[in-house]
């Protein structure tokens, strides 16, 4: 089966958790957490994305890699030095674990574009031409997946239970200020270390419970802005749909959840003058960006974690507050379990965005 | 010379048992087919003069006529079928131009019929419609590539205090847009093809359901500018009817350059259906043929065209949208995207198998290519060239059902164009003889006699009908899907999969097999 | 309220078909075919279909407030039915003196001598809760409303 041709189609548990006032903690949490939704996945899949945890490299981007092979390192690292200064690269570190079979060669390299080679693509930011390396390597080198490609974050992903492939990682030993987590239960691909969430892209994260049912449209939509969706995975679509219109068209994440979870017409005939007039521009301008299906998905960024549903809330999404700490999860179990008493819990509503900002920060 | 009797096409049953001589039926055929013999009081038919219409069937209160093909066949011949044998005998006889109606009748392959559609099952769920909104809006015309809003400042986390669209202004202009509540619009079909009642009967429906009519090149006559709000008024190579009241009553305005049905050629109505009221809506001396010109002479190139679309929209203050039509021939992609570029706010494409009320058998036969495929070749090629949101796409051309309906959207069309599909729905058989301008069912005619046949208070309540019946089909398949707006399969191919295609048809469809999964 | 029967003439294509269906139903029968091949008297409808050029136009009794008919009628067979206010002839009563053929405006009351003589009218098809030629009119030409 070719894993690249394959639509991701999954049901999963995910769990978010961000302290917004930028202090960072450990992984402990995190791991406890999305274990005891151990019912949701089915040891096909699991992942963390974690944010703040290399403030020494913080200005470099940081590739995860995974690598099918020897060859596939020796490609992907020319590549790599064609375009890039490596400031720094090492193996991953991770720890045995008896539960963890057949995994990839992890390696991670801290990088800054070649000034020859920004010069060479003046037309487009640094963001997009790091872009275009991610996408050029994992469609062009056989065998190579970059896992995320971010700044001072990463993502850890890997064929097994969630809890214990964050053993796996050593992510008890992370400190990070947003820590995201997913544990998947596949329907219909065989797992694979890279098609795990986390999807990352540039300092996107994206964990996702669900099925796009607009799919389709949403690539083919994307493809108009010249993004190629090359994965088939849900998640790919979802990030770089905030790519889209958080990065490049500057919307806020309010609006781009007004856009991937639309107010229905009715709804829209209902609300201030001003407002429909915004909402109904939204619908017509980006209707094909409309993200339909039953989905659940904690997105983050350097500055932001944003919790969403489908406009009709068809998957569970719970939020809880803590003094600066943020929850967003599948199950409320998997907040109590790690915050036995929370200031404030809530299910968001359908389309209903739950956002997280670093203080002092504009998402 | 006496004509050679060609054989005739149907042949009219009568049951003399049934038969009670009320005189219907003799009194309804406008070919004068049936005819009352007071001495022996019986009512005899000549099949020769029968076109197969079907209104004295539908009408006979004791169901005594049946008309049938004609079972007299020649020797069987593979080649040199009937119909080949019958026009080479017309024409040996006539030395003219075969003539017809409707859309194409040859098997060409119908596409619609090889792809099928897909549901949720257990890692979706479906949505009842029923009891859960189902949205069908659509709205038609150039969009642009991004929204602008005034800076924003989010503020706070709280629950209770989610920023959301409301906290901004509104930045971009759009362009005008129609508004459609169902995907689906009535083709342009003009008065003088069609009669004042049939006109009357579409601009009604179009403003009972939310949706647009087309007036075609039969200008506008006066007892529908009532209906403006809901009309696409037409501009084609023989500007018939086009004047400033006309262009400002119209909601959007279509340039007409091709025809599915008769691509590259022109038209043509006969003076003798240009009757008093026909000439003040074309604005041409009754009696006079109306020849529209195969091209539009002030219109040999794209630039000419963007001088045009431009004119147009200068004309009528850029307050409607500015559309064009052409046939689906070879190269319609990159003609399409010549048109985009040139400010068209929609492109109408009509596909081999569109509609027409006269055109040359030969040219509506073996001219232009399925809507199917120009369908997908178009929309790949918009957005390939990331121009696809610039202008909606109306797809038509032998859209028969709900489901062609649907699969068009899928296939990348933003809403379909329906003619036939409504003319049927007023009471056509599909005779083919629209041009004879002696339609029964009193829709493609001007004869005073049987234009009143088509009251419009019925015509409108059938077509009202079959849209609402369409719109609920297809937001029961939607729902199946687990898809509650029509935008989130707009271009979704993924939901399509071909039975019986090639690897060729599937890969200019832009859709997978039927067995693959995604 | 009572019930009008009204034309539009500019939807009458002239298929006379009110007039069968009028026939069928004033027959003994009510079945098209016993109705036209094999009663006798011969059944005759009480409507009748107009015509000139393109225009037609069914016409059937009015129904009049002041209907001179039923001055007219001397042996008081005509009637008014006071529930529906519709104009009707007692078949037994009438002697087919056809003084109120003389009488109508509209002529639409019309000798029927095929056995015992009577007058012949529209009587808004009894016990039908629409009018056979309302209901089978295919063009709705012919309606049925409340008076205006």
């Amino acid at each position: 089966m070719d894993r690249f041709h394959e639509k991701d189609i999954s049901g999963c548990g995910i769990i978010g958790i961000m302290e917004q006032s930028g202090k960072r903690f450990s992984g402990r949490d995190i791991i406890t957490s999305i274990a005891s939704m151990r019912e949701r996945a089915n040891g096909l899949g699991g992942g963390f994305a974690a944010y703040g945890i290399y403030p020494e490299f913080k200005r470099d981007w940081c590739f995860h890699m995974m690598f099918e092979n020897k060859s596939a390192m020796v490609q992907t690292e020319e590549y790599i030095r064609d375009n890039y200064k490596i400031v720094k690269d090492e193996i991953i570190p991770t720890k045995e674990d008896k539960s963890i079979k057949y995994r990839p060669l992890l390696w991670r390299y801290f990088l800054q574009p070649k000034e020859e080679k920004k010069k060479l693509h003046y037309d487009i930011t640094e963001e997009d031409f790091v872009a275009k390396t991610v996408i050029e390597i994992n469609t062009r080198i056989s065998g190579a997946f970059v896992a995320s490609s971010g700044k001072n974050m990463g993502v850890f992903k890997g064929v097994g239970y969630p809890e214990d492939i964050g053993r796996f990682y050593r992510l008890e030993e992370y400190e990070a200020y947003i820590w995201t987590a997913h544990g998947r239960f596949p329907t219909n691909t065989v797992g694979w270390w890279g098609g795990a969430h986390p999807f990352g892209l540039l300092d996107w994260s994206v964990i996702h419970n669900g099925e796009i049912s607009s799919y389709g449209i949403n690539k083919r939509f994307l493809l108009n802005y010249g993004y190629v969706c090359a994965f088939f995975t849900d998640t790919e679509v979802i990030t770089y749909l905030f790519d889209l219109l958080v990065r490049k068209h500057k919307l806020s994440f309010e609006v781009a959840a007004d856009i991937l979870t639309a107010p229905f017409w009715d709804d829209i005939e209902r609300q201030s003058e001003e407002k429909r007039e915004i909402s109904q521009a939204l619908r017509i301008i980006y209707g094909s960006a409309l993200v339909n299906g039953p989905f659940s998905v904690i997105v983050a960024n350097t500055n932001t974690m944003v919790g969403l549903n489908d406009r009709i809330k068809l998957r569970p999404l719970v939020a809880a507050t803590s003094g600066n700490k943020l929850y967003i999860a599948s199950e409320e179990s998997a907040i109590r379990e790690v915050c036995p008493t929370p200031d404030e819990v809530w299910m968001p509503k359908a389309g209903e965005p739950v956002i997280g900002r670093l203080k002092g920060k504009n998402g | 010379m006496a004509k050679r009797p060609t054989p005739t096409e149907f042949i009219i049953e009568r049951d003399e048992g049934k038969c009670i001589a009320c005189q219907v039926c003799v009194r309804m055929c406008s070919n004068d087919a049936h005819s009352y013999d007071p001495e022996t009081d019986t009512v005899t038919s000549d099949s020769t003069k029968c076109v197969g219409c079907h209104f004295c069937e539908t009408i006979c209160p004791t169901g005594a006529i049946i008309i049938k093909r004609n079972p007299s066949e020649f020797k069987l011949n593979a080649n040199w079928s009937a119909q080949v044998i019958r026009n080479i005998t017309k024409q040996a006889e006539t030395s003219g131009v075969l003539l017809t109606g409707m859309g194409c009748d040859k098997p060409y392959p119908v596409y619609w019929d090889h792809i099928v559609l897909n549901a949720s099952q257990v890692t979706n769920p479906s949505i009842d419609p029923l009891r859960e909104p189902m949205e069908l809006r659509t709205y038609i015309g150039r969009k642009p590539d991004r929204i602008e809003l005034t800076a924003h400042s989010p503020q706070s986390t709280e629950k209770n205090k989610i920023p959301s669209a409301m906290d901004y202004r509104l930045l971009t202009k759009l362009s005008p847009q129609l508004k459609l509540e169902t995907p689906i619009l009535f083709s342009a079909m003009s008065y003088g093809s069609i009669s004042l009642n049939a006109c009357i009967s579409l601009a009604r429906a179009a403003k009972e359901i939310g949706t647009f009519y087309n007036t075609g090149e039969g200008g506008l006559h006066k007892d529908l500018y009532e209906y403006g709000a809901h009309t696409i008024v037409q501009v084609a190579s023989g500007r018939f009817g086009v004047h400033r009241e006309y262009l400002e009553a119209g909601a959007a305005i279509e340039i007409k350059i091709g025809q599915g049905a008769k691509p590259g050629i022109g038209g043509h109505l006969p003076g003798e259906k240009v009757s008093e009221e026909i000439s003040q809506t074309r604005m041409i001396p009754v009696g006079t043929d109306a020849l529209s010109p195969a091209p539009h002479h002030d219109i040999y190139s794209i630039e000419d065209l963007k001088q045009l679309i431009f004119a147009l929209k200068e004309a009528t203050r850029y307050s409607k949208p500015v559309g064009v039509k052409i046939s689906a021939v070879h190269n319609v992609a990159p003609i399409a995207s010549g048109i985009v570029r040139a400010g068209a706010d929609f492109v109408a494409i009509d596909g081999l198998r569109g509609g027409t009320g006269a055109a040359p058998t030969v040219i509506r036969d073996n001219v232009g290519i399925p809507i199917e495929l120009a369908i997908a070749a178009v929309d790949n090629r918009l957005r390939e060239e990331g121009i696809r949101n610039q202008a909606s796409l109306i797809a038509a051309g032998g859209i028969r059902s709900s489901s062609d309906v649907i699969k068009a959207i899928a296939l990348g069309a933003d809403a379909v164009y329906i003619g036939t599909a409504a003319l049927v729905a007023m009471g056509c058989n599909l005779c083919q003889r629209c041009y004879t301008g002696k339609c029964n069912w009193g829709i493609a005619t001007q004869d005073p006699y049987l234009t009143k046949r088509l009251n419009p208070d019925i015509g409108t309540r059938r077509l009202v009908n079959l849209l609402r019946a369409w719109s609920l089909e297809i937001k029961e398949m939607l729902g199946g899907m687990g898809i509650n707006a029509i935008e989130s399969l707009r271009g979704n191919r993924e939901q399509l999969r071909g039975v019986g295609l090639s690897d060729t048809d599937l890969k200019l469809l832009g859709i997978k097999p039927a067995g693959e999964a995604w | 309220m009572v019930k009008r029967i009204y034309i539009r003439e500019e939807y009458c294509m002239g298929c006379r078909l009110c007039e069968v269906h009028c026939l069928v139903q004033h027959s003994k029968t009510k079945n098209i075919i016993k109705a036209y091949k094999g009663e006798y008297p011969k059944p005759i409808p009480r409507i009748i279909v107009e015509e000139k050029g393109y225009v037609s136009f069914a016409l059937q009794c009015r129904h009049c407030e002041d209907a001179p008919c039923l001055e007219a009628c001397i042996t008081g067979a005509m009637y008014r039915d006071k529930k529906t206010g519709a104009v009707l002839c007692d078949e037994d009563k009438c002697i087919g003196c056809w003084m109120c053929i003389m009488v109508c405006p509209f002529g639409v009351i019309s000798r029927n001598i095929e056995g015992k003589k009577i007058a012949s009218k529209c009587d808004l098809c009894v016990g039908e809760e629409v009018p056979v030629c309302v209901k089978n009119c295919p063009n709705e030409a012919i309606v049925c409303e409340e008076e205006k």
